[in-house]
């Protein structure tokens, strides 16, 4: 209680302190931001879901690569991704970055949340600026980590057949830490798409539909129409940097990546229009 | 100090608010009275910058909301609707409002002890009850140590010891020369809380007084008499200012005289008097009477029914 007290009688207006002006900056937006990041359960299970799955994924999947790769045909031996085939994990952790990365915008939204936010940052892009860069590098970072685990023990598992490959050799690292990087433009994909739609539903529905569902829709294009189609799908553009061996008509691992974050940039730039314009 | 000028927001074909003027003024409790959905949520969502008006314009102290560097520190809002994360504790959501501002820790401490929330500060708001809500609404909303506070219906549904502690803390505001602008669709909390009143219905001005004023001018000075001689005592009151109506063959209602005049009359002109009460209409009536035509839902009530058949 005598704390409290204390706390108290060197209270009063926080403007008469002698701190540092009270006010909105860039910068206590995404302080703001990152303690709305971490205190909520969604984000660690979330996060700690897509480590997991990342490393686990990439164990199990090398691991049974290696086992049966006595039973593979040349053609199979010949278009082997090691690197790729440690990192296979990234394809079903997207889900659990991207849903994070919508539910951070449309979660405000659900619960009226917003409201609050916008009233502290009447000016509301810097909260967009925010939530994308305070996700994205949350999200680099771990995934990151979460790729070079997958690549590291992934490789110790492929070593036993003599199929693993190195940091070393051309292309490897870009894979590795693309792994890290097409996780966290997926993440920021989901923020856009949740500012955009408001929507749980409609933000994730949009983003998998987009990632996973539009390849399949492709798929039953005429080829010739397919071949000009194809590598510049989201999805597609955007893994490409975590491949090492790319299939002839595929993109290049950085200009792929550079079409995926076209693509983010641009539903990121429509969220940003229509968070000004519209009534929160 | 806030400043409505000409306030308009439709939305596609209804227009919520209509042509608004009106100005809310530091030092006391002013009510934004109006049946439910006459526009006031909306004008206050529109007075922190949350919507924007279709046409006129809201000054805050003078500046529009979203110019201010630290909005928190001139506005706290305390919105009809709850604003917070239901998966987070009510130390995380006023630390990450505060955050936004560089308000200190301390600061956080503060409001959660002043509202009393201390004990479950850590507990994830999703479980709180109303009450706890709105405690943490108000938490919310006093963090930046505001000039002006704006509350939407802030004892809704509030049980009487919390709807005590609101009053007090709204008078408490005021008293400090805090501009305080509260809303509520109940006239009998508003006469308890506010010195001033802003009354609106479908989004229109209806009136803009004291609350002295407002129940003074509601109250309609009818004097209930009671005489075995109605019918004479009648003909000796109606005139062009006075309506007399007769409910029973011995009772009349008088409008626009007061008991002295009528006893007075009577008296001069002998007629027997068994009863002269003045009724006062109770402000719930006359705030019901003002807003009656901008009432948005009607109840077709049963004595509605009843009283349209007994006039015709």
């Amino acid at each position: 209680m005598t704390a409290v007290t204390e706390i108290d009688r060197d209270g009063g207006s926080p403007r008469a302190r002698s701190e540092p002006a009270v006010g909105v900056t860039q910068l206590r937006v995404m302080r703001s931001e990152w303690t709305k990041l971490h205190s909520l359960r969604s984000t660690r299970y979330s996060l700690l879901a897509a480590l997991a799955v990342i490393i686990g994924l990439g164990i199990l999947i090398s691991w049974g690569s290696a086992s049966h790769w006595d039973e593979e045909n040349p053609g199979e031996r010949l278009f082997f991704d090691p690197t790729l085939t440690s990192l296979s994990g990234i394809f079903l952790a997207q889900l659990a970055v991207g849903v994070l990365g919508v539910l951070i915008v449309s979660g405000e939204y659900s619960t009226g949340m917003i409201r609050a936010t916008m009233a502290a940052v009447p000016r509301r892009l810097p909260v967009l600026w925010a939530k994308t860069a305070v996700f994205a590098l949350v999200t680099f970072v771990l995934m990151t980590v979460a790729s070079f685990v997958a690549f590291a023990a992934g490789q110790a598992m492929l070593a036993s057949e003599h199929i693993s490959t190195t940091l070393s050799r051309p292309g490897v690292l870009t894979a590795v830490i693309g792994g890290g990087l097409y996780l966290t433009v997926v993440g920021t994909l989901g923020v856009a798409l949740g500012a955009l739609l408001r929507s749980t539903a409609g933000g994730i529905a949009t983003l998998f539909g987009l990632l996973l569902v539009l390849p399949i829709i492709v798929l039953f294009l005429p080829a010739s129409w397919r071949e000009h189609i194809e590598k510049y799908l989201p999805s597609n553009a955007g893994q490409a940097i975590f491949r090492v061996l790319h299939e002839p008509s595929a993109l290049s691992s950085w200009t792929g990546f550079a079409l995926f974050c076209g693509y983010a940039l641009a539903a990121l730039a429509g969220a940003a229009v229509l968070l000004r314009r519209r009534d929160a | 100090m806030i400043k409505v000028e000409g306030l308009t927001k439709r939305y596609g074909e209804k227009t919520a608010v209509d042509g608004l003027s009106f100005a809310v003024e530091p030092g006391v409790v002013t009510g934004f009275l109006g049946p439910n959905g006459s526009g006031k949520s909306t004008t206050m969502r529109m007075i922190i910058g949350l919507d924007e008006p279709t046409s006129g314009r809201v000054m805050v102290n003078g500046r529009c909301y979203r110019d201010f560097s630290a909005p928190l520190c001139e506005v706290g809002a305390l919105l009809e609707a709850r604003s917070v994360h239901t998966g987070r504790s009510a130390t995380n959501h006023l630390l990450a409002l505060a955050h936004t501002h560089g308000i200190p820790r301390r600061r956080v401490d503060e409001v959660i002890d002043l509202v009393g929330l201390r004990e479950v500060a850590r507990k994830r708001v999703g479980g709180f009850s109303l009450g706890m809500g709105q405690r943490l609404g108000i938490a919310s909303a006093l963090l930046g140590d505001p000039s002006i506070m704006i509350l939407d219906e802030p004892v809704n549904g509030l049980d009487p010891e919390g709807i005590r502690w609101i009053r007090n803390l709204l008078k408490g505001l005021a008293a400090e020369g805090k501009t305080v602008f509260v809303s509520s669709h109940l006239m009998s909390e508003m006469a308890l809380t506010a010195e001033h009143l802003i009354v609106i219905g479908r989004g229109r001005l209806i009136a803009d007084t004291s609350v002295a004023d407002f129940i003074h001018s509601a109250s309609a000075n009818t004097v209930k008499v009671r005489s075995p001689q109605a019918p004479q005592l009648r003909e000796l009151l109606v005139s062009v200012d006075v309506t007399v109506t007769a409910s029973a063959p011995d009772i009349l209602e008088v409008t626009g005289l007061t008991s002295e005049q009528i006893g007075r009359t009577a008296a001069e002109n002998d007629i027997v008097l068994y009863e002269l009460t003045p009724q006062q209409a109770s402000l719930e009536e006359a705030f019901m009477d003002l807003t009656r035509d901008s009432v948005e839902y009607h109840a077709d009530t049963p004595t509605a029914k009843a009283a349209t058949g007994a006039s015709s």
